[in-house]
């Protein structure tokens, strides 16, 4: 009677996740959305109490306690600047919760006896995937941190090396489904599993971490899926299959927005130092043209439409506050601004919607780029703060350039731009940027929020 | 293979797929709270958790299961805290032009 009521809460709660997963494709149902799964899980976790299996309380509530105790702060204290790295500490702990769960369970059995080779799959891919997860998220947020150098780590052979590597820790399962009570083999593939998740993401650069988070994402839901299977547990495998597919969804998303293949950001060690060759390649030459705040702020108060391409320059520089402002001051004369948001500006997909939402931006004035570009055309100023790769033509023109074929915004259209930029170097991708030395590109260096500010002050001036 | 393997495998794919719908329809806009929302119900691993914590099977089981729940705990308030934070934030987004429009209309 019990296990069914358990049953029932756990399909209930299943649905709730589900709708609010639904209510995430609009802003205005998804706050709700979310409150309800919030509910799902409280009703989940509540008839998880009532498990025929648990016999004392005491470590639940310590354990439960030191966890919420963790999780406020990550919730209310860490700034949306640092979001990434947030998510993939996070994954971090829900990965670590799987294995753990894996390796307890594995001890339960190996002391009852009763390993069956179904079981063992899912526990060995349980603990495979959960290790590799755990490491590899912790990898991800020390270089997103800056704890960790965030280029690429790289040696000779190093894809051999972890396939190697890799298909170790397969072997290790399929030995350990053919024969359960082999322990040491079991740790073996928890410590495969460890490494691997710090060897694969040691050669992927900073910039295209965002990927690698999402993808582990996808990881840490397949785990959850392998302890569905393991426990006879429904509401597990759902939720793991939603967070694997919404990782590499994500994902795919993402590589997408920067034109590479998978594979690609999973080999290919994008985002490294660009060598002599690269940069003679690139072309870009000729100098960039500097310009007065002042000049800059007449030729946004008098213009008639304004597009505004935010980048991480201006998540750093947590301007956008000051970006608000300055937006307010100009449609105060009548000037139609707009926001310019790439896929991958930011740190992360919709990563620069969340920073700008933070600010007050009302969202119908963030344009996704497949629908402002055909508007850079008939815009009088294009204002670029702080981003970089987002808007180089190299992208389209130049075949030798590493970001060739990614899809950029086309503020070279503009009748004239304006890049608020903190120096003279290259951006994340170590790429140089045809579009500085344009002829009609103007130059106002110094910090985003230093710079947005004076140009406010000027506006009302003016 | 098991018929409750069987089962297991129809809910894991109709889930999948069930996801899969749900979530292409997610806006680029909303993006990045999706991935604190899944992060946040990836906590449900607290199912499990608990069960290993409070079995009681042996010391081992106890402290790994404690871990489990507290790591588990943590992915669950953190995410559904963060995520509804910046939902707020789309909120009062909304709810400032609505405000706008409103004394325009006004004046």
């Amino acid at each position: 009677m019990i296990d069914i009521v358990i049953q029932l809460s756990y399909l209930l709660a299943s649905v709730l996740f589900i709708f609010a997963l639904r209510s995430l494709s609009r802003p205005d149902t998804a706050r709700r959305g979310m409150q309800l799964a919030a509910f799902g899980m409280l009703i989940a976790v509540a008839a998880t109490l009532l498990h025929a299996r648990i016999v004392t309380y005491e470590w639940i509530l310590i354990g439960a306690a030191v966890g919420a105790l963790i999780g406020y702060p990550l919730g209310m204290w860490v700034p949306m600047t640092a979001m990434p790295q947030r998510i993939a500490f996070s994954h971090a702990f829900g990965a670590l919760a799987a294995t753990l769960v894996g390796i307890g369970e594995y001890a339960h059995l190996y002391h009852e006896q009763s390993l069956t080779r179904g079981v063992m799959t899912a526990l060995g891919f349980e603990v495979l995937l959960g290790a590799l997860t755990v490491t590899g998220s912790l990898m991800a947020f020390g270089k997103l941190q800056e704890l960790l150098p965030g280029r690429p780590i790289t040696f000779p052979l190093q894809n051999y090396f972890n396939l190697a590597l890799f298909a170790l820790g397969v072997a290790g399962l399929v030995w350990v489904v053919l024969f359960p009570y082999d322990v040491w083999v079991f740790a073996a593939i928890c410590a495969i599993g460890l490494i691997v998740g710090i060897l694969i993401v040691m050669p992927i650069g900073g910039a295209d971490m965002p990927v690698v988070v999402s993808l582990l994402n996808a990881y840490a839901g397949l785990a959850a899926v392998a302890t569905g299977f393991a426990l006879d547990n429904n509401v597990l495998i759902v939720v793991g299959a939603l967070d694997g597919a919404s990782g590499f969804i994500l994902s795919v998303a993402m590589s997408k927005a920067m034109n590479r293949s998978f594979a690609n950001v999973l080999f290919g060690a994008f985002g490294s130092a660009g060598g002599p060759d690269e940069a003679a390649a690139s072309g870009a030459s000729g100098d960039m043209t500097a310009i007065q705040v002042d000049d800059a702020a007449l030729r946004l108060a008098f213009a008639n439409r304004v597009i505004i391409v935010p980048g991480y320059g201006l998540a750093v520089a947590q301007a956008q506050h000051q970006a608000r402002e300055l937006v307010d001051l100009l449609e105060k004369r009548g000037v139609d601004v707009r926001f310019a948001i790439h896929p991958v500006a930011g740190r992360m997909p919709g990563h620069m919607n969340v920073l700008l939402a933070e600010a007050g931006i009302s969202y119908d004035k963030l344009i996704d780029m497949e629908d402002i570009n055909e508007r850079f055309a008939g815009t009088d100023v294009a204002l670029v703060v702080g981003a970089n790769d987002v808007v180089n033509p190299a992208a389209r023109t130049n075949k030798s350039s590493p970001i060739y074929g990614m899809p950029i915004l086309n503020v070279s259209e503009a009748t004239s731009v304006i890049v608020l930029k903190r120096g003279k170097g290259a951006g994340f991708s170590g790429v140089e940027n045809d579009l500085f030395v344009a002829p009609k590109t103007s130059m106002l260096f110094g910090d985003a929020k230093q710079s947005l500010m004076q140009l406010g002050a000027e506006v009302k001036l003016a | 293979m098991t018929s409750t393997a069987v089962i297991q495998l129809f809910v894991f794919v109709l889930a999948g797929f069930v996801g899969f719908q749900a979530i292409t329809r997610v806006p680029p806009l909303l993006h990045t709270p999706l991935m604190a929302a899944t992060n946040a119900i990836s906590g449900i691993s607290l199912v499990a958790s608990i069960v290993l914590a409070g079995a009681n099977q042996s010391v081992l089981s106890t402290v790994l299961g404690t871990i489990a729940v507290g790591c588990a705990m943590a992915n669950v308030v953190g995410g559904f805290l963060i995520t509804d934070r910046m939902l707020a934030m789309f909120d009062k987004a909304k709810a400032a032009k609505q405000e706008e429009r409103a004394s325009a209309r006004v004046h």
